[in-house]
């Protein structure tokens, strides 16, 4: 064994005391679900976790009831200050919670504990610490004095940041005095059953946040509710399109956080290592399945080489395998159905000309894997530019001029987020003011901040989430 | 800005990689050209490595390559014959409970000592070869460099004389600040003229930075290759006498610059943290940014060092507890 091969250090599971069975939790209590029940895998081992209950209509008609009672009787009276204090107490369990956690996310979603311990979870308690602040200073977020709650918020989050989602849906709603009735995705609901236990364990009045498991029958059900006012949405464009036109000439408000195309363009006089880190971590953090990945590298056609030769270096340390132990940096693809989708669009990529490279790394025997690979030779007009793969899977295409990745960059349906490497800040500034993306970083990558406003521009969606106008998503203004 | 082009002394690499006619505006506009670092990144990356899990046979056999790439040092104005012959005794038997603990490297002394730690080596000298404890000396004018080339060069032809295996000089920092590269890359160039031994062999030549004094990191990286140009064969953190010492970030970034000389000229360059790493937890960080940077053909002592003196018994106790299953305690480890 060589020093590189590095001792397996897995995580234990034992902090996890799983039930066997979830059912639905509605008015702060658990009951079985009218569908039919389903489990959720592991997708490292496709073993399975648990058994999760399906909310039919019934069940989401109870959810919405339960939602409105609270609102009505308790959380719409109730003063900011103290629903701040209910989610100060709720952020603080999750850090006291935050290795459990940790352990549960990546077992039921198959990306690496490092992640999910030093990302996903530390920023689910800000999430909660940054809006507990909010929720007595409501007349600070822009929309006038005494701003109003909407009533009841449901919503509905993907499956690659499963906690981190419900918190970014969550806490905003329930600072600006919403109630929830919130689905996970059907292949990652373990840590929002483990939430419920945390609202339960931090007394929140029964009611305030309802969480129903189910696929997309329960969904539809959700948003389609005729006492639902408020609808927020993330997950892929398809679905975001079928709901915005269900609400459309409904009274209800809608924010939809939907797929990207994000580029990440290194300009010839880029901080190089720091840029191939970057490029790296913004399409191989989460296993490329983030919608705001820096799947599109435009890389500057006299550094191509340069780059490309690093980069090819750089996959080849990533360790991919088991997510729980400490020192993996790429996990398990979520499910089947997305392996199979990224397996179909490089496919798709190389016979349309593109070349393939994909680090040498062993996949496991069993779960769901995919190498992270880098395609270059791909054009503007290639599939693999134009649609979201959702996985570990890089396209480079070059540019000349300033101009022309401006262009490149902004011509896609999406505008989620973009990437600016430059050593010269008045390009950075320059470039940024006219890339059409809800987010650019520069020099950096997928950082996250409660306090800044995250959201897209076409078919990303609309509406923001975080900061000041994260919370006016679920206000409307004074009386 | 504009200096005068004039004549720098020849080094191999530098006019193989800048050409022939080796001027002070053409090593300016090499250094000038290098990437930048962005700082946030490359800290961010460095804090990568210290999150790396390193465990059981994994640890046991960091540990020992750790002890391996020690330079076992003793830097003091107070220093004293017994105090070198101590040092050395401990170089010797590390850890008298468990004879399998390796060797560190070197022992690391001021040049004026040199001839007392070769008597006390006696046979585990290595003599400028490879088989054996090697003596380091400080040289030019350690810490601050500030003397005059011609003290600086017989301080080193001094060490060297005495038997020294390995030079670790300082650069002119004052020069570097002042944009004259030129001055820096002749000191280097004739200190390892200075290390040329009687037989035609050379002493090996640490280049001391001092990057707590260049305090950016596209200074580091200047400063780096600017190093290995002028013909060093190790580039080195700091002298331990200023703060910040070694970090891990600078250490990543020596390292890169290393890696890129590889792959530029094939040839490899050593990198040498000094100051400041006392725990065997923060070493095994530094393994894995050696690792990872630059692949582990770079986890041997004649391209990695540590400069330590409270390291080696931390990385020993450490070593017990593995052996041992349990922890015993700064008794159970010599003080020398």
């Amino acid at each position: 064994m060589t020093f590189l091969d590095y001792a397996p250090a897995p995580e234990s599971t034992s902090i996890l005391g799983l039930r066997d069975e979830y059912g639905l939790f509605i008015g702060g209590e658990w009951r079985p679900g009218g569908g039919t029940s389903f489990a959720s895998v592991s997708p490292s081992t496709e073993r399975q976790i648990a058994m999760f209950a399906a909310a039919d209509e019934g069940d989401v008609d109870a959810a919405v009831a339960a939602a409105r009672k609270a609102y009505r009787n308790v959380w719409g009276p109730m003063s900011g200050r103290d629903r701040g204090k209910y989610l100060f107490r709720i952020a603080r369990i999750l850090q006291e919670r935050a290795r459990e956690l940790a352990v549960a996310e990546s077992l039921d979603n198959g990306k690496p504990i490092k992640e999910t311990r030093d990302a996903d979870v530390p920023l689910v308690a800000q999430w909660f610490f940054h809006c507990a602040g909010w929720a007595d200073k409501l007349d600070w977020v822009g929309l006038g004095a005494n701003p109003q709650a909407h009533g009841v918020a449901a919503q509905i989050i993907p499956w690659n940041f499963p906690l981190l989602m419900l918190s970014w849906k969550i806490a905003p709603a329930l600072a600006a005095g919403n109630t929830v009735v919130l689905k996970p995705a059907e292949t990652t609901p373990l840590t929002a059953m483990l939430f419920a236990d945390i609202c339960q364990q931090a007394g929140l009045p029964a009611g305030v946040v309802n969480l129903i498991t189910g696929a997309g029958e329960t969904g539809s059900a959700l948003v389609r509710h005729p006492d639902v006012d408020k609808v927020a949405f993330t997950g892929s464009t398809a679905v975001g399109r079928e709901i915005a036109k269900a609400l459309a000439g409904t009274s209800k408000k809608l924010t939809l956080e939907l797929g990207g195309k994000g580029a990440n363009i290194v300009f010839d006089d880029a901080p190089l290592d720091q840029a191939i880190e970057g490029i790296v971590n913004g399409i191989f953090f989460n296993q490329g399945q983030v919608c705001c990945a820096g799947s599109r590298l435009l890389v500057q056609e006299n550094i191509h080489d340069a780059v490309m030769d690093r980069l090819k270096e750089r996959m080849a340390t990533l360790r991919l395998g088991d997510p729980l132990d400490k020192n993996t940096d790429v996990g398990a693809i979520n499910s089947t159905a997305q392996l199979e989708r990224i397996t179909r669009l490089v496919d798709a990529g190389i016979a349309e000309g593109g070349e393939a490279w994909s680090a040498p790394c062993e996949l496991p025997k069993e779960g769901y894997w995919f190498a992270p690979t880098v395609v270059t030779g791909v054009e503007a007009s290639s599939t693999i530019a134009r649609e979201e793969i959702f996985g570990p899977v890089l396209s480079v295409l070059t540019f000349r001029t300033p101009d022309e990745a401006i262009a490149k960059a902004n011509n896609t349906p999406y505008g989620l987020s973009a990437g600016i490497w430059s050593d010269k800040g008045s390009r950075v500034l320059a470039v940024a003011d006219k890339l059409r993306a809800g987010v650019v970083w520069t020099n950096t990558f997928n950082k996250f901040d409660p306090a800044s406003p995250f959201g897209g521009y076409k078919e990303s969606g609309y509406g923001r989430e975080g900061g000041r106008q994260g919370m006016q998503a679920y206000l409307k203004g004074g009386k | 800005m504009t200096t005068p082009s004039q004549a720098l002394a020849p080094a191999e690499r530098a006019v193989q990689l800048l050409g022939g006619d080796l001027s002070e505006v053409a090593l300016r506009q090499h250094l000038e050209g290098l990437p930048t670092v962005d700082a946030v990144g490359l800290e961010a990356r460095a804090a990568s490595f210290g999150t790396r899990s390193i465990k059981t046979t994994s640890k046991a056999a960091a540990l020992d390559t750790v002890i391996r790439m020690i330079d076992l040092t003793t830097l003091q104005g107070s220093d004293t014959r017994g105090k070198v012959r101590s040092l050395v005794a401990k170089a010797l038997v590390p850890d008298a409970s468990d004879p399998s603990t390796p060797r560190p490297a070197a022992v690391c002394v001021y040049g004026d000592m040199v001839g007392n730690a070769v008597e006390a080596l006696g046979s585990a000298w290595s003599a400028g070869k490879d088989d054996g404890i090697n003596v380091a000396a400080v040289a030019t004018a350690f810490p601050s460099g500030r003397a005059s080339i011609g003290v600086k060069l017989q301080d080193t032809r001094d060490a060297v004389a005495a038997g020294a295996d390995e030079i670790d000089m300082v650069i002119d920092r004052g020069a570097f600040l002042e944009g004259n590269y030129g001055k820096v890359f002749d000191e280097i160039v004739q200190t390892k003229d200075a290390c040329r031994r009687d037989d035609g062999t050379y002493a090996h030549l640490k280049v001391i930075l001092e990057t707590g004094e260049l305090v950016t990191y596209d200074n580091v990286r200047r400063a780096s290759w600017l190093s290995i140009l002028a013909g060093g064969d190790f580039i080195k953190t700091s002298t331990g006498k200023v703060q910040p010492a070694a970090t891990l970030p600078v250490t990543a970034l020596m390292l890169q610059v290393v890696r890129d000389w590889e792959r530029l000229t094939g040839e490899r360059i050593g990198v040498k943290p000094a100051g400041g790493i006392s725990t065997s937890k923060d070493a095994i960080k530094y393994l894995v940014a050696v690792a990872e940077t630059c692949g582990e053909a770079w986890l041997d002592p004649h391209l990695f060092r540590f400069g330590a003196s409270s390291l080696l018994n931390d990385v020993l106790l450490q070593r017990q507890k593995l052996t041992t299953g349990r922890y015993s305690g700064p008794d159970y480890v010599t003080i020398d």
